[in-house]
């Protein structure tokens, strides 16, 4: 794989190497390149899913002539923001599909890209605190157990059992009634996915090239995209796949179209470090709490978004203190607990809370957004069939019913309404 | 949290409202008339602005109405608020 003189393959032998030197002889891990004139491919956004994507048209499709553009540095948006967790257990078949696509690449994506992702299946416990959860969390698990994902019914007395600091007395504002646990769900170490597909990416000669911003897209006569205009220069390409999250509305204005989404600020924080104390990942979408206990010790706190639309990826302080309360309800023991960090990244959210994975109606422009709250959990897998859909301009099948057609049919993923949350 | 302005109470804190999305969308005179592709504008097509937007709020906890608002996005600063029917300004920025 080393064909830029990229950093050599991780093994033991070399940690005992380097740790032999003292760790003072890594070397870098992915080259800063200047942009070239042009390039078969360009991919906007160096999330984890645009890098993804490089890496995946690079390994699975031979095209390695590819740019992956970011306006700030890799890795520093949403990737680097969100709660990191991971599962599967959607409701409608073609998420079903999708999710479990990705969530099996995860299980073996450490060993794909040669770098420890930190993926980790500790299982996901999403909490029942009416009869109108129970109902909705049950027809999910069957739903799950059809199409062949795991996902399991536990009465409040096993959740407690698999989640020994989770509160199930009777006498709480929202009781627990039980929980669908999803076991292989989990969280991975977020930076190190960005890392890892970055590492991958460069060492089969994709260009990264960060704080390059994207200014205008230039059209040929025929309509089709020819060149991007931006901070570092003009840089041609044929093909331009848009993963700018929160931005993407942004982008793809300067094409000339309007999209089915709107961003968000989405809010996070972290707690001090404390001993392991939270074996699984912990959900409640009716008091809208997520949480999980990081590797470092703290406690990671997923929040809702705020109302209005914003680019300032800042929020406004009840919507953390809303998601605290219910988090201090849920587990008594960590009301002591003091909160380190908190932050906002912004969300693209679909009217149907389904992301968009499709070509667009301007030749050579293809599209990966609207993934909104929940979008960590797709990485592999999104940036899989995106690249597929880039190669071959033909959706991918799994991506095929996430195109932008679905809001002109009216053929709606409506993950909203099945879970009644945003996630 | 945000400090809105309401153009019938005055000044009040964010808790107070509900946002009520892009402003200015016209609900379709004739329904029937409509392609599926004026149906998607109309439905879910967003400018999602980054800058000064047009927005719907609802004093939800205070006199229950609805106005319209301009406010950046970048710095979720508002601009001004109006009442519902009235054109949108053109703020300062906009003259320049």
């Amino acid at each position: 794989m080393n064909i830029t003189g990229a950093a050599a393959r991780f093994s033991f032998a070399t940690l005992l190497r380097n740790a032999a030197s003292g760790h003072a002889r890594w070397s870098r891990q992915w080259r800063s390149p200047e942009p070239k004139r042009g390039y078969d491919a360009v991919i906007i956004g160096a999330g984890g899913h645009g890098l993804a994507t490089a890496y995946y048209l690079a390994k699975e499709h031979g095209i390695r002539d590819v740019a992956v553009l970011e306006k700030g540095w890799l890795g520093g948006g949403n990737t680097g923001r969100n709660t990191t967790i991971i599962r599967s257990n959607y409701l409608w078949e073609e998420s079903e599909a999708l999710y479990e696509h990705a969530l099996k690449l995860w299980e073996a994506l450490s060993h794909e890209l040669n770098y420890n992702v930190m993926y980790s299946p500790r299982g996901v416990l999403m909490l029942a605190h009416n009869l109108h959860d129970v109902h909705v969390l049950k027809r999910h698990v069957h739903a799950n157990r059809l199409a062949g994902i795991d996902n399991e019914w536990l009465t409040a007395e096993q959740a407690k059992a698999f989640c020994p600091p989770l509160n199930i007395l009777a006498d709480m504002r929202h009781p627990v009634l039980g929980a669908a646990l999803q076991r292989r769900g989990g969280v991975a170490r977020h930076d190190a996915v960005a890392w890892g597909y970055a590492r991958a990416s460069d060492a089969l000669g994709v260009d990264i090239i960060e704080n390059c911003e994207v200014r205008a897209i230039r059209r040929a006569p025929n309509g089709a995209v020819m060149a991007l205009e931006t901070t570092r220069g003009v840089i041609e390409a044929r093909r331009i796949g848009v993963v700018a999250a929160g931005h993407t509305s942004v982008i793809m204005a300067m094409a000339g179209l309007r999209l089915p989404l709107e961003s968000f600020p989405l809010q996070a924080l972290v707690s001090e470090a404390i001993k392991p104390v939270l074996p699984c990942v912990v959900m409640s979408n009716t008091i809208h709490a997520y949480i999980s206990q990081s590797d470092r010790g703290e406690l990671v706190v997923g929040a809702a978004t705020d109302q209005y639309v914003s680019y300032s990826q800042t929020g406004a302080l009840h919507i953390p203190v809303h998601t605290l309360e219910a988090i201090c309800e849920l587990f008594p023991a960590f009301r002591r607990l003091r909160m380190l960090r908190n932050w906002g990244g912004i969300v693209d959210v679909t009217p149907d809370r389904s992301p968009i994975i499709s070509k667009t109606p301007v030749p050579g422009l293809y599209v990966n957004c609207g993934w909104g709250t929940g979008g960590f959990k797709a990485t592999p897998g999104s940036g899989q069939v995106f690249a597929a859909t880039i190669a071959s301009d033909e959706p991918h099948p799994l991506a095929a019913p996430f195109s932008l057609q679905r809001f002109v049919s009216g053929r709606l993923i409506d993950e909203a309404a099945a879970a009644a949350v945003a996630h | 949290m945000l400090l809105i302005h309401c153009p019938y109470c005055g000044a009040r804190p964010e808790i107070e409202f509900r946002y009520g999305g892009e402003a200015h969308i016209a609900r379709p005179s004739d329904p029937s008339a409509l392609s599926d592709g004026q149906w998607t504008e109309f439905l879910f097509l967003r400018s999602n602005r980054k800058g000064v937007h047009a927005e719907r709020w609802r004093h939800t906890h205070g006199c229950g109405r609805f106005f319209n608002a301009l406010r950046d996005t970048v710095t979720d600063k508002f601009v001004t608020s109006y009442k519902i029917g009235d054109p949108r300004p053109v703020p300062d920025e906009e003259r320049r």
